[in-house]
């Protein structure tokens, strides 16, 4: 469009335009000039043009047949562990780079062929369709209305109150069955949420090695994780009993805490929170051992382990429970008790 | 066959197979009087038209590619120990539904593909609908007679955005389980009912083992129909209403210039098609979309770092990060609201656009069927309060990635989170000021074009030694582009007293309306088009600039 009026601009100069302007229709210079006549390609007027872009046409579907036939050659040749290094993808699997670059290739070219077809061979002349308005005539509209009046007086749904209230009352009432049948899509919530396995006595188990902690095992600045002993991968509940009870070690220098609780409830310095984030429950996994701080991946909500677990920064909206733990006759940590309230994201019955 | 062979009978002969597989066809299908009003129906031809046709296309990839993947899916949370041929995860523990998206990108030729279309192509298709919205938006598409297809298609974008959440939940991997537990969360922060809809959805406590087997209807047959319905009766107003044109020479209110569906149409659509696809099969042959085998399992005590979900959902989680942690407790129970009102901003904000229709009808009075799309510039309000949206959109964007953000960038993460909540609410309002203030100019640019024309750039230099810059005087064509819009009055609430001097009640509502109508089309919204008069004036006068 703009090549064009900078073209037109440069063949007729303004003096020459002053004779153009004078043909308008004087009385309203923005009327609608009407369609521009149609201007024929090349294709229309030089058929060996037409014929090229016929050749062009053809060329792009037989690529696509070429690449289909690629695509199941890839298919059947290609090992599915076969690994190949394309530059500058890096190391990809061969059989999915063949099958979905002949593939894309097959596609491609039936549409850019199909697409070029119509750009260049078929008719680009503008047709203007008429618009009908969607509202109905009045005359339409008046009889529709009269056949309704019609049908609802024979039904005498106006006039038969007692059955239209009642046929109301029932259509209400009988979708109740469909959500009474919902019932047993899962238990009543009860008090599952304020419990964890964590119990008096114990013992807290190493996440990874599976072994019970010592004291000792924890150094200061490094962040340990732990679950409560007699879980296992196996159990079938094991998923559900871990979203609650996964628990996070730290060991701070006692007079580094400032919370008189938290040290109470620590041994040696050792401190047990929850790792369960208290904004929507994401397990907290990054430690900041200058601050104390530890910072939930998800939605980065900041906690002061040396202060009661306390929120310092995100959207988390309570501080993170701690366990009570301490070493027993053997000098393994063990639980003191159950964390003192319930673990995760708050909850309307949380209190 | 006997009685339609009585009109080819005169042709001498039989009708070509064709004809006669289409007589048979409307015998019992109509299908001649269907094809009178659709087969040389005519369609306008521009670029924008066509991110619409990018949604269908990719919805279309989605289903097939989708019914390929449900053959080798198992949506089950059992736990299995994985002993396939990648190596990594042998021996771990994990349900069967990761398991078998395990099997489907390493052991199932082609499998890997398919799923990786199935992914780029949902990302497609939302990105495709949101883009598709904006034009849809800005150039005032949405007005009578089409208010109720804006809302279906924002329906298909909202339903789109629940499906591709529940699909990329569906491998229970670690990044999706933390997605779902998200949604634990998001339950349990409701009112009274929460720990209840946390338990039934889930059947027990999180994670449990139902839920993957619950999403998969869910993602395979319930949303997808819902949206296979909703795009059918979509494209059926589409055919229906006729399409929108830009205005130009020749296209009026009345009429729609384009090319028809058979063949032009038709060969472009339908190749369009296969451009779509061929473009995602290759995006999927080069780069890789959710590699659940580096990320691992789900287990509820793991996460991994910069966990993000699909880009279309970055707003809600934005709405999730920077929220303060509000909760008050009182009397025993706990108000969440530090989740619960971002959870319920999200629809709000969304519905904000999806109702626009609407409101802009009842603030401007306009009941006229609209054809010709308007230039964004000519409706500074409606152009301004979609810059201003989409403004807000972004920065709960860049509040969703703001961890990316700060490690990317070596930014605080504070600092971003206290940049995307006060630009939440700030960001907007210059948005809108700015967006404004454009349009206007650009009207006003619009104006000494019609009735100064076109500067050239040629310096002429008159016999007295003047210098002056020679103004082309733009074609009927363009003047008419450019004059064609309406300016109505803004909506009057009309005199206290009526005629018979009896005092007229004003709602606070007309009031209301009143002031809003203002804002569209009062005096300060508004550069008056150039008349008859002050282009004929500026015309006759020669020499003057």
């Amino acid at each position: 469009m703009s090549s064009h009026e900078i073209s037109e601009a440069e063949e007729k100069l303004p003096e020459a335009r002053g004779a153009e302007s004078a043909v308008r229709p004087v009385d309203d210079p923005f009327a609608d000039p009407g369609l521009p006549p149609h201007e024929h390609r090349k294709q229309d007027i030089d058929e060996r043009a037409a014929k090229r872009s016929e050749r062009t046409v053809a060329l792009l579907f037989t690529v696509s047949m070429v690449a289909t036939i690629a695509f199941i050659a890839a298919y059947v040749a290609i090992p599915v562990d076969r690994y190949i290094y394309v530059f500058p993808i890096g190391h990809i699997s061969a059989l999915n780079f063949a099958l979905g670059v002949t593939l894309g290739i097959a596609l491609f070219t039936i549409g850019a062929g199909a697409v070029h077809w119509a750009r260049t061979l078929m008719s680009d002349e503008e047709i203007a369709d008429e618009r009908h308005p969607i509202e109905a005539s009045p005359e339409v509209k008046s009889k529709v209305l009269e056949e309704f009046h019609t049908g609802a007086k024979e039904s005498g749904f106006g006039r038969r109150k007692l059955a239209r209230n009642t046929l109301f009352g029932a259509l209400a009432l009988v979708p109740l069955s469909g959500i009474v049948l919902l019932r047993d899509l899962g238990p009543l919530p009860g008090t599952k949420l304020r419990h964890t396995k964590w119990a008096r006595g114990k013992r807290l188990m190493n996440y990874n090695t599976m072994q019970p902690l010592r004291p000792e095992d924890i150094s200061v600045g490094s962040l340990t994780f732990a679950m409560p002993e007699g879980m296992s991968e196996d159990q079938h509940d094991f998923q559900t009993e871990i979203a609650k009870a996964a628990l996070m070690l730290v060991r701070l220098q006692p007079e580094n805490i400032k919370d008189k609780r938290e040290l109470d409830w620590s041994h040696e310095g050792i401190v047990a929170f929850s790792k369960i984030c208290t904004h929507v429950g994401c397990p907290i996994n990054l430690y900041e051992q200058q601050t104390h701080h530890v910072l939930c991946p998800c939605h980065q909500s900041t906690f002061d382990l040396s202060d009661g677990g306390r929120v310092i920064f995100g959207p988390a909206g309570h501080a993170l429970p701690q366990l009570r733990i301490r070493a027993n006759d053997q000098g393994y940590l063990e639980a003191m008790g159950d964390f003192p309230e319930p673990v995760g994201p708050a909850y309307w019955e949380r209190g | 066959m006997s009685t339609a062979s009585d009109s080819g009978a005169q042709r001498r002969g039989k009708a070509p197979a064709g004809e006669r597989v289409a007589d048979w066809a409307d015998g019992r299908l109509g299908v001649y009087s269907l094809a009178k009003a659709n087969m040389r129906k005519i369609f306008p031809d521009h670029w924008s038209f066509m991110l619409g046709e990018v949604c269908l296309y990719s919805f279309i990839v989605i289903i097939l590619t989708g019914v390929y993947l449900t053959l080798f899916f198992h949506p089950s949370m059992e736990e299995v120990t994985y002993h396939g041929p990648y190596v990594p995860m042998q021996g771990v523990k994990m349900s069967e539904a990761f398991a078998s998206t395990l099997d489907i990108s390493f052991e199932v030729r082609g499998g890997l593909l398919i799923r990786q279309i199935h992914h780029w192509a949902a990302l497609v298709f939302l990105c495709g609908m949101f883009t598709h919205m904006m034009r849809v938006f800005f150039t005032g598409a949405f007005r009578k007679p089409r208010e109720i297809n804006w809302l279906f298609g924002f329906l298909l974008f909202f339903l789109g955005m629940m499906t591709g959440f529940t699909g990329y939940s569906l491998p229970d991997d670690l990044l999706s389980g933390t997605g779902l537990r998200f949604i634990e969360g998001v339950f349990l922060s409701i009112p009274v009912v929460g720990t209840y809809i946390s338990m039934f959805v889930f059947g027990g406590e999180f994670p449990g083992m139902d839920l993957i087997p619950r999403l998969y209807p869910v993602h395979v047959l319930l949303l997808p129909g819902i949206m296979l319905g909703l795009l059918v009766a979509h494209l059926i107003l589409v055919f229906y209403h006729k399409h929108t044109q830009y205005p130009g020479a020749g296209k009026t209110e009345k009429n729609v210039v384009g090319m028809p569906l058979l063949p032009v149409y038709m060969a472009k659509a339908g190749g369009f098609f296969f451009l779509v696809f061929g473009v995602i099969a290759v995006l999927s042959a080069v780069a890789t979309i959710n590699p659940v085998w580096t990320i691992g399992p789900y287990r509820p005590d793991q996460v991994s770092t910069g966990a993000q979900p699909d880009w279309y959902m970055g707003f809600a989680e934005g709405l999730v990060r920077v929220m303060p942690g509000w909760e008050i407790t009182a009397w025993g129970h706990t108000l969440v609201l530090g989740v619960f009102i971002p959870i319920v901003l999200f629809p709000l904000v969304l519905f904000a656009i999806g109702l626009y229709p609407f409101i802009e009808s009842w603030i401007t009075g306009d009941k006229r069927e609209h054809h010709i799309l308007d230039r964004p510039r000519n409706a500074p309000t409606r152009t301004a309060f979609g810059v201003a949206w989409l403004t807000a959109y972004f920065i709960m964007l860049v509040g969703g990635g703001n961890d990316l953000w700060a490690t990317h960038f070596q930014l605080s993460i504070n600092a971003i989170t206290w940049f995307v909540r006060i630009g939440f609410f700030v960001g907007p309002v210059v948005a809108f000021i700015v967006t404004k203030r454009i349009c206007l100019g650009l009207q006003r640019r619009d104006k000494d074009k019609v009735l100064h024309g076109r500067e050239t750039g040629i310096i002429k230099r008159l016999p007295h030694g003047e210098f002056i810059e020679v103004h082309e005087p733009l074609s009927q064509e363009q003047l008419h582009t450019l004059t064609q819009h309406d300016q109505p009055d803004p909506y009057e609430i009309g005199p206290a007293v009526d005629e018979n001097g009896v005092k007229q009640k004003i709602k606070p509502s007309q009031k209301l309306r009143s002031k809003l109508s203002k804002g569209y089309y009062g005096e300060d919204n508004v550069i008056p088009k150039p008349t008859r008069e002050e282009y004929h004036e500026i015309t006759s006068g020669h020499g003057h600039h």
